[in-house]
């Protein structure tokens, strides 16, 4: 039974790939991947490449189909749903902000586009232009964009850091409820890269976002998340508080995992 | 006294195209001395690879040498003739392993092809690509690489295998000065380690005796340098030991990066960190003064006007109006 703290849960969720068209082979995407994500708290996802974070990711925003297993929003499946509502529930952010946006359009385009999701709904309400560019500049102002610095600009004329704070704004004028963030950091400098956590970690605290924050750095895993997950080769091998999951790991790929990391206070025994 | 292997003096180095001229690497100088392992650190975009390509003496296309000398081991990189350095310099006293490594081999031959190339190159003698194996097969066994990787392509290896043969062909003539550039930043944290171990098996073992690494992750280079030097915007800003630059940074711009690096420690989930506002500077147009002075928080108004020197004070060298003492005022 799904309990009332419970936003999101994902049970047995499976997806295999397969390659070739005659002589197929069968390549393991995710294997039953099941957790729950709790409102109002940042779940991370840790492994490297290849693990299966972004096939989990990708599942959960609806962009790929499972091979098997469920996706429960509120308790209600993903299949159920008419993908726009579901859209208005869950959002994402990816890992590649130069890509997201078309070179032709100003960045403002995406954010007006935003729009045509919320309007198109049984609700039918319709936002005149002043209402919009006002949603638009507000979003902005949460995370901390100067709206007259960015708005009728081309994406190449901004930096990577101010792109990846576009697309948390865009996603944050449709309200959702979940928000996938799938290595929102990795094109990022390291001295603008803690101002996006930031950022993530106020709209926790500000509007009890729920979170799934995908990552093959467990430094900022361990900085911004109530529990975390392991996954290693598309299965889950640990899963608990982030203290407990980095400090006193339980399983042996997660040991091997955190004692390769290096730490700016150690050095190894080589 | 350890002997001198490189010897930098007020380094430029800009890119120069249809886009205007980019200040990429601007007066740099430092010292590298036998058994040093020297960390390079800073944001994308802050000239070290720029850095490491000009002290190789063929900085390619767009990026222009414009002054300043570099000495290896008594070659005067840039005053000697361009054979001289191909023949007698590249591989013999200073090795580079570029940072896109993964695709600097030739993917349509095998390995030992490519080493027989650069054995050729070198020696003057041709090798056949079986030679070239036998030559090699001991220094990949020291470096615990299988020999049969020599009989591979490029796309039956995996990353981290790609980077350690070419890091393993690269010092197969015992430079004395190895460059690295970012070694293991596409890698995962298992093959980084081994990427490290592997580095610093070569030291140890007296293969390299020096080694320029740049990376922008600090707590790598923490694992293997005695010294790093932090760059910003074309600059250094400061240059150390290890343990002094990451246990008591004295530039703000330092004690901004080692907090923005979140390694996995406990003191990072204590309280919220703070980051800094604003971007890295567009370095066609670099800012007046100090180079760090429109992010700083602790800027004065010497910053904005003048260029703060690079001062040595407590064993390190650190270039910020900050530390510097009345007397360096004036320059």
């Amino acid at each position: 039974m799904l309990s009332k703290e419970e936003i999101l849960r994902v049970e047995n969720l499976t997806k295999y790939y397969t390659l070739g068209y005659i002589f197929t082979k069968k390549v393991i995407g995710a294997e039953n991947v099941t957790f729950d994500l709790k409102r109002g708290e940042i779940l991370s996802i840790v492994g490297e490449s290849g693990s299966g974070k972004s096939t989990v990711a990708n599942m959960i925003l609806g962009l790929i189909k499972p091979t098997s297993g469920k996706i429960l929003l509120d308790g209600k499946d993903l299949l159920m749903f008419n993908k726009k509502d579901y859209w208005k529930s869950v959002q994402g952010v990816f890992q590649d902000p130069y890509s997201t946006f078309n070179p032709f359009y100003t960045v403002d385009k995406p954010l007006i586009d935003t729009f045509y999701l919320l309007e198109s709904t049984s609700e039918n309400r319709k936002f005149s232009k002043n209402e919009r560019e006002k949603i638009i500049r507000e979003s902005l102002k949460t995370v901390g964009i100067i709206p007259d610095e960015i708005l009728g600009r081309y994406p190449h004329q901004l930096s990577g850091g101010q792109l990846q704070r576009l697309l948390i704004a865009r996603s944050l004028i449709i309200c959702p409820e979940v928000l996938l963030a799938d290595e929102p950091t990795s094109m990022i400098d390291a001295s603008t890269r803690l101002a996006i956590l930031n950022e993530l970690l106020e709209l926790k605290e500000a509007r009890g976002l729920s979170m799934l924050f995908i990552t093959h750095d467990v430094g900022q895993a361990y900085y911004l998340s109530d529990r975390t997950i392991v996954m290693e080769k598309g299965k889950i091998v640990e899963i608990g508080p982030a203290e407990e999951v980095f400090f006193q790991p339980k399983c042996e790929y997660t040991k091997r995992l955190v004692a390769s990391v290096p730490k700016l206070h150690e050095v190894w025994n080589i | 006294m350890n002997s001198v292997v490189l010897r930098v003096q007020d380094l430029k180095g800009y890119y120069k195209g249809t886009f205007g001229v980019i200040y990429a690497v601007d007066g740099v100088s430092l010292t590298i001395e036998k058994g040093d392992i020297l960390g390079l650190a800073g944001e994308s975009g802050c000239g070290k690879s720029s850095f490491l390509k000009l002290i190789t003496g063929t900085p390619g296309s767009l990026l222009n040498y414009e002054g300043g000398t570099i000495e290896v081991e008594g070659y005067n990189i840039y005053k000697i003739t361009a054979k001289k350095l191909r023949k007698e310099v590249k591989c013999k006293v200073i090795s580079y392993v570029p940072q896109s490594a993964l695709n600097a081999l030739n993917p349509t031959i095998q390995l030992k092809s490519f080493v027989a190339d650069m054995l050729r190159e070198r020696t003057g003698h041709k090798y056949s690509g079986n030679e070239a194996r036998e030559l090699l097969t001991n220094h990949f066994k020291m470096l615990n690489l299988d020999k049969h990787v020599l009989d591979l392509y490029p796309h039956q290896l995996s990353g981290g295998m790609k980077q350690r043969a070419i890091v393993a062909i690269s010092t197969y003539s015992n430079p004395s000065l190895l460059l690295i550039d970012e070694p293991t930043s596409s890698l995962d944290v298992t093959s980084q380690k081994r990427m490290v171990e592997m580095l610093l098996f070569l030291y140890k073992s007296g293969t390299i005796k020096s080694m320029i690494i740049s990376a922008h992750d600090v707590s790598m280079l923490r694992q293997i340098c005695n010294r790093i030097a932090i760059m910003y915007a074309g600059k250094i800003v400061e240059l150390g030991k290890t343990d002094d630059i990451i246990n008591n940074p004295f530039h703000p711009y330092t004690k901004l990066l080692m907090v923005s690096l979140l390694p996995l420690e406990k003191w990072i989930k204590k309280e919220k960190l703070n980051s800094v506002e604003g971007k890295p500077p567009d370095l066609r147009s670099p800012p007046s003064g100090c180079r760090f002075h429109p992010r700083c928080t602790e800027c004065m108004d010497i910053c904005a006007s003048q260029l703060p020197p690079l001062i040595e004070k407590e064993g390190r060298f650190v270039s910020c109006w900050l530390c510097s003492q009345e007397d360096h005022y004036v320059k």
